[in-house]
């Protein structure tokens, strides 16, 4: 009986039907989507907290406004998200458990700092378009409800995109300290942005199982290459320059080529040595502790009045 | 630049209106990645959007009264990152430290439910762009009452300890609320004696919504004023050395 359901189940993979949250699903199936959205919807949280950090500097209203309303869409992701990850059998509060505990990821990305004005674009151009990459293909998921979440966050997501590469663009023509404050921006995030694409292939140990059931749909280094292929030319645009001295145009393979990503670094802020994992997990840690009475307060009330409905 | 020599009442007000919705949207914006709830953070991110919109149409209509009349390129920024704090008109209570969650829902009620009223009379102004910025943000700031007004009442009647918490709030801030309705010449030339009608209303509106959450107005016998001639709490500055740096440090740069 197993075998046939699991065969039932590779079938309607094979022929693009959506897995759905009362479908039959191997248990494995099951724990890797759990373990990527609920990733995926902690990045989203722990991601407010970078660009959380300028919004009480923005240098103009209107930057103001935009860095707000763009904060505010990625808590509005990570609520889908959440929701999505729901349908699995999982609750939101284990999932902050997890976050919590250590024991759940979230992209590495947030482990760095925002220094300067300019990561506020860097962030919306790279870190961003990036995300785009490798969550446009998610829309097409084998899982209906993390398919459907993916379709609105893209379209945000890439707004954010154009919001992030347009401040920059500003930046890129302004005077020389805001040059030198864009240009060092791409400087810091760029090497870490290529890192979001996960290891390379041949060292990637869940991409072979989620491609066959079509969680995934690229390979990491397929995407990364498209990644740089797209922002070595959009960067023409900025007059700024890549931090990367052996990166190229090949003839041949109609790409760009590029130098050595430093995976030793990648595999050391994973650990929790990034320049910011702490102070993002207490931040959580604290937003989460400090508004346990408040949880409580709510709960209280709510149980109070539905007595007396 | 300064706003300090400004006799004509009309800019006073926007001045006023606009620094009340920035310096109570910078606080509030200060939950942004921190709220005890996802839910209830993105709702109060929204608020602080909300009151960030306001401060912009105050600040570009007071821009354009003021640069008609001095000859000066003035911008909604220049008002928001290139005034002292001596030229800011906001009420002391928007200047305040959050504190808990409840002492900013309960700062956020008191000067929504005073903003409600306040609105309503701006909305039959003589003025078309004032009435009009008031109309706009009068949708608004209904919502931001009812969210306060709730939770006001949810942690007053929640648990004992979100009770003693959210009295704790109301002895902090009450001495700052009588401010809100303590009208000033420049607004009293504006809304003329219907000041009487907001002050009595926004009363009425806290009894009922501290009553139900199970609260009693403090009996407090002195009141803390000032702000909106310009003189303000030591929060102030602090809040200004921040929001300002960028425009300060790197003057007549486009961002």
């Amino acid at each position: 009986m197993g075998i046939n359901l699991e065969e039932q189940f590779q079938q309607k993979i094979d022929q693009e039907i959506k897995i759905e949250p009362k479908d039959w699903m191997p248990q494995k199936y099951r724990h890797t989507l759990i373990r990527q959205i609920s990733q995926h919807a902690h990045s989203e949280v722990v991601g407010m907290l970078p660009e959380g950090n300028w919004i009480s500097r923005a240098p103009s209203l209107k930057r103001k406004a935009i860095l707000l309303a763009k904060i505010q869409d990625e808590a509005g992701h990570g609520l889908y998200l959440y929701s999505a990850a729901e349908t699995l059998g999982i609750s939101r509060d284990e999932m902050y458990e997890q976050l919590h505990s250590g024991k759940a990821k979230y992209s590495s990305i947030f482990n760095y700092p925002t220094l300067t004005w300019a990561d506020m674009g860097a962030i919306g151009w790279l870190v961003d378009g990036a995300a785009i990459l490798n969550q446009v293909p998610l829309c097409r998921t084998s899982y209906g409800p993390y398919a459907r979440a993916m379709i609105r966050v893209c379209k945000e997501e890439s707004f954010h995109q154009r919001q992030g590469f347009e401040s920059l663009l500003v930046l890129s023509k302004g005077t020389e300290d805001q040059k030198r404050m864009c240009q060092e921006a791409i400087n810091r995030w760029w090497w870490p942005c290529l890192m979001m694409f996960g290891p390379p292939d041949d060292q990637s140990p869940n991409t072979i199982q989620s491609m066959q059931w079509k969680i995934k749909r690229f390979s990491n280094d397929e995407l990364r290459q498209k990644f740089v292929n797209m922002i070595a030319e959009q960067i023409k645009i900025l007059g700024m320059t890549l931090p990367d001295p052996d990166l190229e145009w090949n003839e041949e393979t109609m790409q760009y080529d590029f130098g050595k990503i430093n995976w030793e670094e990648l595999k050391q802020v994973i650990q929790g040595n990034g320049p910011c994992n702490k102070e993002r997990m207490d931040a959580r840690r604290k937003a989460w502790n400090d508004g346990e009475w408040v949880r409580d307060a709510a709960n209280a009330y709510a149980a109070k009045h539905s007595k007396q409905l | 630049m300064t706003t300090k020599e400004i006799q004509n009442p009309l800019i006073n007000f926007l001045l006023h209106l606009g620094d009340n919705a920035l310096i109570l949207g910078h606080r509030n914006s200060e939950w942004c990645g921190h709220g005890p709830v996802l839910e209830q953070d993105i709702a109060l991110t929204n608020i602080a959007l909300d009151q960030i919109g306001q401060a912009r149409n105050f600040y570009q209509y007071a821009a354009k009264l003021i640069s008609e009349t001095s000859g000066e390129k003035i911008t909604e920024d220049s008002i928001a990152y290139l005034r002292d704090g001596w030229d800011f008109k906001n009420c002391l209570l928007t200047e305040l430290p959050n504190g808990h969650w409840g002492q900013t829902v309960l700062k956020q009620f008191l000067i929504a439910a005073y903003q409600y009223y306040l609105y309503q009379v701006l909305e039959k102004n003589s003025e078309e762009q004032l009435s009009a910025i008031a109309t706009k943000s009068l949708k608004e700031i209904s919502y931001h009452l009812r969210w306060s007004s709730e939770w006001v009442i949810r942690l007053g009647d929640g648990t004992d300890d979100s009770k003693q918490k959210i009295l704790d709030a109301l002895e902090i801030v009450w001495p700052y609320t009588n401010e809100l309705t303590n009208f000033t010449d420049y607004e009293i030339e504006i809304i003329g004696d219907t000041y009487k009608n907001i002050k009595d209303n926004w009363i009425e509106k806290v009894y009922v919504v501290l009553t139900e959450a199970g609260l009693e107005i403090p009996s407090t016998v002195y009141n803390h004023n000032g702000g909106k001639q310009g003189n303000h709490t030591e929060h102030l500055g602090y809040i200004l050395t921040e929001m300002q740096f960028l425009q300060r440090a790197y003057p007549n740069s486009e961002w």
